[in-house]
């Protein structure tokens, strides 16, 4: 109860869960890494098929991540410190792609985004088209993805005092000059966080991409979905991509953590 | 939030939605997530799906699980349903996908009774795991469209234009290959826009009308009725897909998986699977 760290042991009555929650998660990944083609590792992963499809999920993960800051910062600053009408269901409407199955989210992209889509002749009539292309399957990576950064960024907008933001506007410092050298750096633990968890997901992104963008090699088939494929046919490739999806989101995540942590207080 | 009392038949449900509106107070990360399923989750119609679930009670019960080749959709869900009452106290269960990610899942342990696939390869690739297979269907490819065929496809040489947007099954699959042998032996290349892990999956996007041609089955076809436009594929070009079923050796309920192989050649069946657009032997 009181603040002390201590450093007691902890209630068996929790550790035993909290153990069993562990195992529960690193068992499988654990089974990856016994189970990958160690010997073959290099080749396989250097056939041109898997480094075009690693190659297109950097770009489609890259592009997602720079579309959610750029709309979702803004988003989030919003949902934090604004009060307008409707403002829940905005909420609503960002964490849906959360919960919803991937799948669905695909459906609803091509009834949203698709040829025969609520915008989609109009997107053709610019030239836009999304269905079988790499931005659609960026835009599909988005759709799910965008939600981590928005969600861990509000609320850590929420945990700010507004007044640092008062008095830059007060010195005469306008909205977007006092986001980009007030707040932001205020919340930059969890911009950061939010950014990371929010590339990660465009990543592993299979369900949507698959089912609104298709399964092309070269343009739509990213990583995951190359997994997918792999797997009928190619157990040990798909094992062997598997893990250099765990090797490349682990990485990133231990980056960011060295960086974001001196800069908590 | 009316919809919480009303339905109260689920309770746990209704805690689930109760809590999260308490925390709604601290709108901080947790709470905001949570509300997303308070708020957005209440109309999901998942109702439906606990009724699927425990329907089965009562009796002594055997659960034959199907795995079966994903253009058998339809018909074996029919299939299915006549089986279960000629034989009451069995219920059938199917897994549809594609024929070689049915395999995949074999190899990978999943439990099941009878596989049955789209092709003779594929069921050949699974020899150590299963009986000796008997083809009970035979199927051919055509091309289709979306009702209004945007494209214009009339034969298939028109599957070239670069400018088409053309789907078809993966090449891991057999509707896959039965495709590619089709497209070479008519000299056609084409240039698909995306490779379906399923020929399911193929239709489904045409019927969305986010392709402008595909390649199915000709019972897939059929099951999509208007949705689509069909252009036939002349019998010289077009292959005929053979649908092998099998019992697993790691059956749970071998007896009656055999019978259930045996039953999918007598007549009954036969006549559901040549309404659904099969060949029969």
């Amino acid at each position: 109860m009181s603040g002390a760290p201590g450093r007691r042991r902890p209630p068996l009555t929790l550790a035993l869960p909290a153990l069993v929650a562990v195992g529960f998660l690193g068992v499988p990944l654990l089974g990856v890494l016994v189970d990958a083609p160690w010997g073959e590792l290099a080749e396989r992963l250097t056939e041109p098929a898997i480094t075009e499809a690693l190659r297109l999920s950097l770009v489609v993960s890259g592009w997602a991540l720079l579309l959610s800051l750029l709309l979702g910062v803004p988003l989030a600053w919003l949902l934090a410190r604004t009060d307008f009408h409707g403002r829940t269901l905005v909420r609503c409407l960002v964490i849906l792609p959360m919960v919803l199955p991937p799948t669905v989210a695909g459906v609803a992209l091509a009834q949203g985004f698709g040829r025969r889509g609520l915008l989609g002749e109009h997107l053709e009539r610019l030239g836009v088209t999304l269905s079988f292309t790499t931005p659609g399957a960026v835009v599909a990576a988005t759709f799910v993805a965008m939600p981590f950064l928005v969600i861990s960024l509000e609320g850590a907008l929420n945990g700010i005092e507004p007044h640092f933001e008062e008095a830059a506007a007060t010195m005469g410092a306008g909205p977007l000059r006092t986001l980009w050298l007030v707040t932001l750096p205020m919340v930059r633990p969890a911009l950061a966080a939010g950014a990371a968890l929010c590339w990660a997901r465009a990543l592993g992104e299979f369900g949507a991409t698959i089912t609104f963008a298709g399964n092309l090699p070269g343009t739509t088939q990213t990583l995951p979905l190359k997994v997918y494929l792999l797997l009928q046919g190619d157990p040990a490739g798909a094992t062997a991509v598997s893990l250099l999806l765990l090797v490349v989101a682990g990485a990133v995540l231990v980056a960011l953590r060295g960086r974001w942590i001196p800069a908590v207080r | 939030m009316f919809r919480t009392r009303a339905v109260s038949r689920s309770r746990s449900r209704s805690r689930l939605v109760a809590r999260p509106r308490r925390a709604l107070a601290g709108a901080l990360l947790a709470p905001a997530v949570v509300l997303g399923l308070a708020g957005c989750g209440s109309d999901d119609s998942g109702d439906s799906e606990d009724s699927a679930g425990s329907s089965n009670g009562g009796g002594s019960e055997v659960t034959l699980t199907v795995l079966a080749a994903a253009s058998l959709t339809d018909v074996f869900e029919e299939a299915g349903a006549a089986y279960e009452e000629e034989n009451p106290g069995t219920t059938v269960r199917f897994s549809f996908a594609g024929s070689q990610e049915l395999v995949a899942q074999l190899d990978g342990g999943a439990p099941a009774d009878v596989l049955v696939t789209a092709d003779t390869d594929t069921m050949a690739s699974a020899a150590e795991l299963t009986g000796e297979p008997s083809v009970i269907a035979r199927n051919e490819l055509t091309i289709v469209t979306p009702p209004d065929n945007p494209a214009g496809v009339d034969e298939l040489a028109d599957l070239a234009d670069p400018e088409l947007r053309l789907v078809l099954a993966a090449p891991e699959v057999p509707a896959g290959r039965y495709g590619q042998e089709i497209l070479t032996a008519a000299g056609v290349a084409a240039e698909p826009d995306s490779l379906e892990a399923n020929v399911r999956a193929v239709l489904g996007k045409v019927q969305l009308g986010e392709a402008d041609a595909g390649l199915v089955y000709v019972t897939d076809a059929t099951v999509a009725g208007d949705e689509v436009h069909v252009v036939p594929i002349p019998e010289e070009l077009n292959v005929v897909a053979e649908y092998p079923a099998a019992t697993l050796n790691d059956a749970e309920h071998p007896e009656e998986a055999a019978e259930f192989v045996a039953w999918l050649n007598e007549e009954a069946a036969r006549g559901l699977l040549a309404e659904a657009g099969f060949l029969v032997p």
